[in-house]
């Protein structure tokens, strides 16, 4: 890519770096040329497509159910919610009714996904600061949901387990007993993160002030998540368009006003603790009965669109589905919560310095599969 | 035998001891980050290679050594290939410095501390010429904050040194070790030495490029800084003489504040100090060190990183001012005798 | 505003303006292509409909027609609504793009023209988002062939 040498009016000029595919804080394969001058940024721009799969035109030729296979693999750290997402599309198309079960074990385990796509990401926001510790701290508490997750659904990463009409399996037998278990662990886990970074002189000073996005701006972009609530955009699709079981459930949406990197910090740390109360509330009324709907096994959606809305720990994941009545969709689109974010991050990043930029990507986070589909 | 010849072989054996010394240091001193860093992290560290691991850092240095030695393409080959070299210049000749003992060391100046404090300046030259010589943006950038943060922070690490020098009265170092006969510095000079050892402390941290100043490595952000285009044995120089580096902030701080090789003594007790004197000076000495150094390794392994304008002002605005205050409130409270 | 409400204003504003709301869980609204620009105007700035938040925007290749579809809400009210917007032109399919009133279409757009080919006027960098530079075609066209990396099984 061939760039023009722009010389500034007192003689010094511009230079471009590039945070290339490879890197240590990219989280995935994203590129970014930066322009700089002297040490202040002046443009981000980020190339995309490194890890394009085409998930969309594969969405074309596959019927419903393998679909759901697919969505895993967008945002993995949000997988279980993905999944509903599909499924949540395909089950208003049809207009099946979920059982109670298969609603509030959804619930609870999209919860848990939120949980641990957060506790992933502070270690990694640590570990981007320099807090090189945090990493292994917040992995432990990951690896007890992912353990949890491998007892039931059979998988660590890319769970699978919602099928249209419900979940793919039962419970198993401990996994009540384990969830609280875990739960009254990591609610004396928690405050240490607060005690390691969030009350750290030098990290307050690396996030305070930094990376500001205002509220039209976020509007603007279509940031949506904890990174455009803690800039005042009340955007928690869980409170203002709610699905499966979150009407029946008492929590908080949480909205901070400055925008800045520590604000989105702290909305992450905050978010944990009200998923922490979500669970609570549904793990010990988890109803019996069937956990699976019966729907035929060859699905075709009646002719038209369906939108469905999802809050991912990213943010906003809407599943747009064009149906014209056969066994694969017409058009699906996906809408990424990430790809929106990244849009913004040239607005919040250009004025600061590198280390700047490094610090408003963690709390942004992204996670590039999410971007590229 | 003739003067020259015993002259040369004393020569040949001390510099032989010497980078046995550093390397033996060297190899033990990255062994124990790594066991270090595990047991902040909760987890093992090397426990492999050898009883509890303890071969692990000779296994890495023989990989290094077996590596190819690039010299990167349109570098400056001269340059390039010399700052490894200078890196390590420093470090070996402050080694000879320090007092490890009762009368074991190799060099007491009379002006050992004014030496030790000019020598340990050229390490500078290493960074810098590595960050320039590599012709790689990357490098250029570490290498300027890098050499911008070790010729700020060398002010404040010589005022504080010059405080305990006040006190003592001299600039040798077996002459401040003999002075804290009746106890520590760090005791009996109270509030100014407590400060200045807090001071010496950070910009020691500072100047070698570790703990929450590490912004010139910093991985996350600028892949590996100024030695980015290094590999094999050069980059093991780098890594070296950072721990080499380490153990010199670390002995000095011993030897100047908490007494080096002398055992804790209360002046007056003499029960006590005779007691005190069992323990031989050397393991006093290297406690002493042991314990700064896991000190100063729990910083790295706890803080997040400063940015580069956070670290300039720190110096700059708090510890340089804090420093010339405290150098005038030691000179004060020597004139009226106000210390133990 | 409900939906009958919604019809019945923009209505007032553009006669020409078409409503369908069977197939679809929000209203459809289909717009002719040269007033795109003006209706997403009115429709943002307006304070009885404050359509400011855009959080779809997408291309369906329909067989004698491209449809571009942008799926808008509001951030204080909290209603929705579809804008649709018919392209003929299936040699040369072009737009006015919203760049100015939603930032968010600067990379949507750029995924539409790499994946659909259709151009956005006045975009102010509109190149290829996924795709590599030099890649001939749009691949998410029904009539996209490609024999080396697409295997069909019929």
């Amino acid at each position: 890519m061939s760039q023009d040498i722009i010389m500034n009016p007192d003689g010094t000029q511009e230079y471009f770096i590039n945070m290339g595919p490879q890197h240590p804080s990219t989280h995935g394969v994203l590129r970014l040329v930066l322009t700089l001058d002297g040490e202040i940024i002046e443009k981000v721009e980020p190339h995309l497509g490194y890890i394009h799969r085409s998930i969309e035109k594969m969405c074309e030729k596959d019927n419903y159910r393998q679909i759901i296979h697919l969505t895993d693999r967008m945002d993995y750290l949000s997988a279980h919610m993905n999944n509903h997402a599909v499924c949540l599309a395909i089950e208003n198309g049809l207009s099946v009714e979920v059982p109670e079960r298969a609603v509030v074990i959804r619930t609870i385990m999209d919860e848990l996904t939120r949980i641990s796509s957060h506790t992933l990401w502070w270690g990694v926001m640590g570990m981007d600061l320099g807090a090189i510790t945090s990493f292994l701290y917040g992995f432990r508490d990951h690896e007890h949901i992912t353990e949890i997750f491998e007892e039931t659904c059979g998988a660590r990463l890319t769970m699978n387990y919602n099928v249209p009409g419900g979940v793919m399996f039962d419970l198993h037998p401990d996994f009540v007993k384990k969830t609280k278990a875990f739960l009254a662990d990591f609610k004396t886990k928690l405050p240490e993160y607060d005690t390691l970074l969030s009350n750290n002189v030098i990290f307050l000073e690396r996030t305070k002030g930094v990376g500001i996005l205002t509220k039209e701006m976020a509007i603007s972009y279509g940031v949506t998540g904890p990174a455009g609530r803690a800039s005042g955009f009340a955007s928690d699709v869980r409170k203002h368009e709610p699905y499966s079981k979150y009407p029946n459930v008492d929590f908080k949406e949480i909205l901070y006003t400055e925008g800045d990197t520590f604000s989105r910090y702290k909305a992450r740390i905050d978010e944990m603790w009200e998923s922490i109360k979500i669970i609570e509330q549904l793990i010990d009324v988890i109803p019996e009965g069937d956990f699976v709907a019966k729907t035929r096994n060859v699905i075709k959606l009646p002719k038209g669109e369906f939108y469905q809305k999802v809050e991912t720990a990213r943010g906003e994941l809407g599943v747009f589905i064009v149906s014209d009545g056969k066994m694969q969709p017409y058009r699906m689109k996906f809408r990424s919560p990430g790809f929106s974010n990244l849009s913004a991050l040239n607005e919040m990043a250009k004025g600061g310095k590198i280390a700047d930029l490094v610090a408003t990507m963690s709390t942004l986070d992204l996670v590039v599969p999410d971007i590229d589909r | 035998m003739p003067e020259a010849l015993v002259i040369t072989i004393e020569w040949i054996t001390m510099g032989t001891l010497a980078i046995l010394f550093v390397a033996l240091l060297g190899l033990s001193l990255v062994y124990g980050e790594r066991k270090v860093a595990a047991w902040f992290q909760q987890r093992i560290g090397p426990n492999r290679v050898g009883p509890q691991g303890i071969l692990q850092t000779v296994a890495d240095i023989t990989k290094l050594i077996m590596k190819e030695p690039l010299t990167a393409g349109r570098s400056d080959h001269f340059l390039y290939n010399l700052a490894p070299f200078i890196m390590m210049l420093a470090p070996f000749i402050v080694i000879s410095m320090i007092p490890y003992a009762k009368g074991l060391h190799i060099l007491d100046m009379d002006v050992g501390v004014f030496f030790v404090t000019a020598v340990s300046g050229v390490g500078v030259l290493g960074v810098l010429l590595s960050g320039w010589a590599s012709n790689n943006k990357y490098s250029l950038i570490g290498a300027m904050r890098s050499g911008a943060q070790i010729v700020s922070y060398e002010l404040s690490a010589g005022l504080a040194i010059l405080t305990v020098i006040v006190l003592s009265g001299s600039l040798q170092f077996s002459e401040i070790i003999e002075s804290q006969r009746e106890g520590w510095w760090i005791f009996r000079g109270h509030i100014p030495v407590w400060i200045a050892f807090l001071v010496f402390l950070i910009s020691g941290t500072a100047e070698t490029n570790r703990g929450p100043f590490d912004l010139a490595e910093a991985e996350s952000e600028l892949t590996a800084g100024f030695h980015t285009e290094y590999s094999g044995i050069k980059f093991a120089f780098f890594f070296l003489a950072e721990y080499v580096n380490l153990f010199i902030i670390v002995s000095i701080a011993a030897t100047v504040f908490l007494g080096g090789w002398m055992p804790f003594h209360i002046g007056g007790l003499d029960g006590f100090n005779a007691v005190m004197d069992y323990i031989p000076p050397i393991f006093w000495f290297l406690g002493k060190v042991t314990f700064l150094i896991i000190l100063i390794m729990w910083f790295k392994w706890t803080f997040p990183r400063l940015r580069i304008d956070q670290i300039l002002t720190l110096e700059w605005k708090y510890l340089l001012p804090i420093s010339l205050v405290n150098l005038v409130l030691v000179a004060f409270i020597t004139l009226m005798g106000w210390y133990f | 505003m409900t939906n009958e409400e919604f019809i019945s204003t923009i209505q007032n504003w553009f006669p020409d303006a078409e409503f369908i709301e069977e197939g679809s869980q929000f209203l459809n609204v289909f717009v002719p292509k040269d007033k795109i620009l003006e209706v997403a105007k009115k429709l943002k700035s307006d304070n009885a409909t404050q359509l400011d938040y855009m959080f779809n925007l997408t291309c369906v290749d329909w067989p004698d027609h491209f449809q571009m579809v942008y799926h808008l809400k509001s951030s204080e009210l909290g209603h929705m609504l579809v804008l649709k917007v018919k392209l003929e032109n299936k040699e040369n399919p072009e737009i006015e793009t919203l760049c100015d009133l939603y930032r968010t279409a600067e990379l949507h757009e750029r995924e539409v023209y790499d994946l659909f080919g259709v151009k956005f006027i006045n975009h102010p960098d509109l190149r290829r988002l996924f795709l590599t530079d030099d890649w001939i075609g749009h691949p998410l066209r029904k009539d996209y062939v490609d024999e080396i990396n697409i295997v069909s099984l019929k």
